[in-house]
């Protein structure tokens, strides 16, 4: 299964014959770092200093996934537990539109953001990936085992809705929050944008990356550098999320 | 009378709509209203150059169903893949999921990081390219010919009886994404004291345990991942492009996803795509509603 990894690792310390070699070989015969230091000669020679994209794409990760974590939880809760008008009305038009797969949504909401001003700024890339239901589906299904006699016993003391989503229900689903972020953290770490933002400040950490390393055929040992280079950050934030996910040990009491 | 009681009511749980009010607005505009202009499209001749589209009523659905001979190609390998991969991919996320989680802290992080790492690695799929390759220097030909097994390179991509099987293989490989550690996480969630209380009712061995106490309580886990993997398994179509590239031989790869791109993003016939998009929908909807009916009948959700 880590076969991917070895196998972008080993590509990226290849010189360019040995990536054009014929017959292609998996394993790398002369490993030079070449590849990530043209990488770095080509991100310096942009007009819009390159830490201005990793800047971009860190601001977008973090943001984006607080957000999620925060309105998809806070929006879970109430589906969850109470059983108010509309609630199961909103919520299989929120399981319906998880089951809608199909590109054809991205002409129409395009079109919508473009009506809004909303192209060349981050709203366009943030609020679809806020508002994707993944997360409010996930998060609210743990929360339906939250035991109501907790809640109610939390009520008895005087806490009120808000109080209870943050000190009852939130810790209580900390293995599904977890795994929330690091789904989010990896799509928007990923996210190109490049069909919102043109302006080239804007510009995030893959598409620049990709910019400079697709440009032409003597650059493809660059391109397998960015391809490992972008692919750390996800690793790092899995080992350590996840880590704490397995930590947090099953108490009695949690579930009715 | 009723109306007085909806307002009672309105005004008791008034904080309920304060929490769900900023998600659902983005929602409402990011998610739910594209969806609802696209119902509309598939019902015009929308081809992205001429404005305002003009309506055709239920021609684009007419012309699929009727006159449409690769969409019934692409209806039937979307199925294949789905019964084959849904299901397969489901179990094996489940099964892996609960044998890593009896495993010790160390060796259960590092086999998690295994099992999730084709969906971090992403478009690192082209691996498989590289093993497939159709020349005699593609590592599975090379295998294949030292061993003496074969005596010539297979066109392993190209031929239309090993493609959907290439497939098959590749996205299971891949499949252990959310659903993967949805279950990881809710396995964490279940409380020592309910296998204490299992095995004082007499729960023998593991795989008592399995069904009668681990999985009827995972109820919320098995519905989000039954979600996740549907929608997953009708939607293979990325991987069959850069793989195989498109289209494909004799469209023996040809799946709803990449004919809905085909019209979408090609030959730009968007209320055809649009229509093509609902069938799908459609398709899933009714596997959804089946599926989630026979997990609650199973386990408490």
């Amino acid at each position: 299964m880590l076969l991917p990894f070895v196998y972008a690792i080993l590509q990226s310390l290849k010189p360019l014959e040995e990536i054009f070699a014929y017959p292609p070989r998996f394993f790398v015969t002369n490993p030079s770092f070449d590849n990530y230091q043209m990488l770095s000669t080509l991100t310096d020679s942009l007009w819009v200093p390159f830490s201005r994209s990793v800047l971009n794409t860190v601001f977008v990760t973090v943001v984006g996934t607080i957000l999620t974590i925060v309105l998809s939880s806070m929006a879970a809760f109430p589906f969850a537990k109470y059983n108010f008008p509309g609630s199961k009305f909103m919520f299989q038009l929120i399981t319906r539109a998880l089951l809608f797969v199909g590109p054809v949504t991205q002409l129409p909401r395009y079109l919508l953001m473009a009506k809004c001003g909303m192209i060349n700024t981050y709203f366009a890339l943030l609020g679809p990936a806020i508002a994707a239901p993944m997360g409010l589906f996930l998060l609210k299904n743990f929360m339906g085992q939250i035991s109501t006699s907790m809640m109610e016993a939390a009520e008895l003391d005087g806490a009120g809705m808000f109080g209870i989503w943050w000190r009852i229900v939130l810790p209580n689903v900390k293995p599904a929050i977890l795994t929330l972020v690091i789904l989010c953290f990896q799509s928007l770490w990923n996210l190109t944008g490049t069909s919102v933002i043109f302006d080239e400040k804007l510009k995030l950490l893959p598409t620049i990356l990709e910019q400079v390393s697709t440009s032409g055929i003597a650059y493809s040992g660059a391109a397998a550098a960015a391809s490992v280079i972008l692919m750390i950050p996800p690793i790092l934030v899995f080992i350590i999320v996840q880590s704490r996910v397995l930590e947090t040990m099953a108490f009695a009491g949690i579930k009715e | 009378m009723k109306k007085r009681e909806l307002r009672k009511d309105l005004k008791k749980y008034r904080l309920c709509y304060v929490m769900i009010a900023p998600y659902m607005l983005l929602f409402i505009f990011f998610v739910l209203v594209p969806i609802l202009i696209s119902f509309v499209f598939s019902f015009t001749d929308f081809n992205m150059v001429e404005f305002p589209p003009r309506f055709n009523g239920m021609n684009n659905y007419i012309r699929i169903f009727l006159e449409d001979d690769d969409f019934l190609i692409a209806i039937r390998n979307t199925l294949t893949l789905a019964v084959i991969i849904g299901p397969v991919s489901y179990f094996a996320c489940l099964i892996m999921a609960w044998f890593i989680n009896e495993l010790g802290p160390a060796l259960r992080a590092f086999l998690t990081f295994c099992f999730y790492a084709p969906t971090i690695s992403g478009s690192l799929f082209v691996m498989w390219a590289f093993l497939f390759s159709g020349d005699q220097y593609g590592m599975l030909n090379s295998a294949l010919m030292t061993l003496g097994i074969s005596d010539e390179p297979q066109q392993w991509l190209t031929n239309t009886q090993t493609m959907l099987p290439i497939v098959i293989i590749v996205q299971i490989w891949m499949s252990f994404g959310s659903s993967f550690l949805s279950f990881i996480a809710g396995l964490q969630g279940i409380p020592r004291s309910l296998y204490e209380a299992g095995s004082i009712d007499g729960v023998r061995n593991r795989w008592q345990e399995l069904f009668y106490l681990t999985l009827p309580s995972m109820g919320p886990q098995l519905l989000f991942g039954a979600v996740m993997q549907i929608a997953a398994a009708f939607s293979i179509g990325s991987t069959i492009t850069s793989l195989m590239g498109y289209p494909t031989t004799d469209n023996a790869a040809l799946t709803m996803l990449t004919y809905i791109n085909d019209y979408g993003s090609m030959r730009y016939e968007m209320g055809y795509a649009c229509a093509l998009c609902f069938i799908l929908f459609a398709m899933i909807t009714i596997v959804h509603v089946v599926v989630e009916r026979i997990i609650k009948k199973y386990a408490s959700a």
